[in-house]
């Protein structure tokens, strides 16, 4: 038990499903109430879709795990209105240290930019980020129906629906779903069901995490070591939590024995060579893993998608594990629920495969990337890798080749088949596949930010002269106009200089805040084209 | 940028003597180390994506590998 947190223990309820006499089908199950199941779960009841978790467990995460969460999940979390608790438990830092060996190589700072309702970034357990999220599902009980203790055995596949057989401690059930969403993680048992591919790189290397809590005067800052003297040849990590936790993270070698490495007798004297001999602490959680960087085939099989860790899988240098996944669930409930309600066709729900394996592929560069450069594979690699650390103390060019970790930042979906490309001059502003950015606005005499009027829906920003039209129909569907300067006033001037919006333009915005396409000029069949465009509808030219 | 493979060094055994020179109280690791540097730092000033490519290729094609 640790000293500074409990577990919640969530009961296991008996449900209809399991007494009747044939399998029950439901619109929508998650399998695994982790942070990708629970927040798919919140974005689908926000749209009105109704959805049953399945959790094998009855508690939220044992262990800190993911640590830090960047900005865009905050603003999906935001969206879906649970993330204001998990900024103000959270740590935010600016500051990170590199040093190798006995020397600081050097510092950076992150430099938030003004203007941005969430931080760059926080740290935070991720068990408080998941009883967050659980909170907020329990306050949405008409549309989920968090089931704790069920464990997925096996499932068949059908034209438009699967079959789940389920374990409770009452027994064994089935119960069928029209669509399965697969949060179920990197062991997905779904994912071996439908024996999809999951290949990538594994790494000969074992990382062994701790948990500790100190009162010392820490500053809260990253500090990350190359090679320091307290643990030869290997890196190390150290970053604050909430509650006075740190994480601290050493590497440990291939041929480290886990059982061994995880003994207190071990692992205290390994800390107290980083801490120091005077700094107390005590041990809260210890862990040793290695990891792969690897991604699934397809991130859809019909009427099964998969997303988190299930989908992919990351090394956890720059915190792109739980990041992605929550972009997943972004990208992917809102086509869904098109594709639910005839709105799209089902091709259009390729598209999450699409743009979500294109993402996956960029965050595996940019980790492996970080991992070759942490743990080189070579006397060659190693020694550029040396030549690197000891040239940045000295010389600025060196630095932006150092590597412990690119911190996590959306990928822009640049070559998606929903976007249409930019035919007028734009000079900077957000791309079309590209997340919007956030800026302070003022809504009927009220503070408040550019993010929170958008999604959901799509939506058509106006910078400049007010148009005639108040939306723009395709088909079922249609897009409504929000002018800058007219409903909504541009508080700083930051909206028009971060969407170039100057000389006037004009946005049509995904339901998850990203970019379909722009032009300067309001011109209702280009909109409309790119509606269509941007839901599946016109898949080849104009 | 294309990369310049014709004759660019005007003193060409005044720079190899200086090269060597720069290596001779150095033990195998360290000259590796030093040789490490000289191509991070020579990278640095060329700066060209295409020519640093370039000049990685054409120094690997002419090494056979295991």
């Amino acid at each position: 038990m640790l000293n500074t947190y409990t577990w919640p223990e969530y009961p296991y309820v008996q449900s209809q499903d399991q007494q009747s006499t044939s399998p029950v089908r439901h619109p929508v199950i998650i399998i695994g109430a982790g942070l990708i199941g629970l927040t798919a779960a919140l974005d689908c009841a926000r749209k009105g879709i109704k959805v049953i978790i399945l959790d094998d467990n009855n508690t939220v995460s044992v262990g800190s795990r993911a640590v830090c969460y960047a900005k865009r999940p905050l603003e999906v979390w935001d969206r879906l209105g649970v993330a204001d608790q998990m900024v103000d438990k959270g740590i935010s830092w600016n500051l990170g240290k590199v040093f190798f060996k006995e020397d600081l190589a050097y510092e950076f700072n992150l430099l938030a930019e003004q203007g941005h309702k969430m931080p760059a970034m926080i740290n935070l357990q991720q068990y408080y980020c998941e009883q967050y999220l659980v909170d907020e599902v329990l306050k949405h009980r008409d549309l989920i129906d968090l089931r704790w203790r069920h464990k997925l055995i096996s499932l068949t596949r059908h034209e438009d629906y699967t079959s789940l057989l389920v374990e409770t401690p009452d027994g064994v059930f089935t119960v069928e779903s029209e669509w399965l969403i697969a949060c179920d993680g990197a062991n997905s048992k779904v994912r071996e069901a439908v024996h999809a591919d999951f290949t990538g790189q594994f790494f000969h290397d074992r990382f062994l995490i701790a948990d500790v809590v100190m009162k010392a005067d820490f500053p809260t800052e990253r500090w990350f070591w190359f090679d320091p003297l307290f643990h030869k040849n290997q890196s190390a990590l150290l970053h604050k939590q909430s509650d006075d936790v740190w994480r601290l993270d050493f590497q440990m070698g291939w041929d480290a024995d886990p059982k061994e490495a995880t003994k207190p007798e071990n692992i205290v004297p390994l800390i107290r060579a980083m801490l120091g001999d005077d700094t107390e602490f005590d041990l809260e959680w210890v862990s040793i893993y290695q990891f792969a960087c690897r991604r699934i085939d397809n991130f859809r099989y019909g009427r099964i998608i998969f997303a988190g860790d299930s989908a992919h899988q990351v090394s956890p240098f720059g915190a792109r594990g739980a990041n992605t996944g929550v972009q997943d669930i972004d990208n992917l409930t809102w086509k869904l629920k098109m594709v639910m309600a005839g709105d799209a066709p089902d091709s259009f729900l390729d598209s999450y495969n699409e743009e979500r394996s294109f993402a996956a592929d960029d965050n595996l560069l940019n980790s492996t990337r970080s991992t070759d450069f942490i743990t080189p594979k070579s006397k060659g690699s190693r020694i550029f890798r040396d030549a690197v650390l000891e040239l940045s103390k000295k010389y600025e060019f060196a630095r932006p080749l150092v590597n412990s970790g690119r911190l996590s930042t959306p990928t822009p979906y640049v070559n998606s088949s929903l976007n249409s490309p930019d035919e007028d001059d734009f000079d900077g502003g957000i791309v079309p596949g590209t997340n919007c950015v956030d800026a302070p606005i003022t809504v009927a005499g009220q503070d408040g930010w550019l993010l929170n009027i958008l999604g959901e829906d799509f939506i058509i920003l106006v910078f400049g002269d007010k148009p005639r039209q108040s939306e723009i129909s395709y088909g079922r569907l249609s897009a409504k106009v929000i002018v800058i300067g007219d409903q909504v006033k541009d508080r700083d001037g930051m909206a028009a200089a971060r969407y170039d919006g100057g000389k006037g333009a004009v946005y049509l915005i995904r339901p998850d805040q990203h970019v379909a396409a722009r032009w300067r000029l309001f011109d209702p069949d280009r909109i409309a084209a790119a509606l269509a465009r941007a839901t599946g509808q016109i898949t080849t030219g104009e | 940028m294309a990369l310049n493979l014709k004759r660019n060094i005007a003193r060409p055994d005044d720079f190899y003597q200086e090269l060597i020179d720069m290596q001779r109280d150095l033990s195998e690791d360290e000259a590796q180390l030093m040789n490490a540097k000289l191509i991070l730092i020579l990278s640095n000033h060329i700066g060209d994506g295409e020519t640093l490519s370039e000049a990685m290729r054409l120094a690997r094609d002419t090494v056979a590998g295991s």
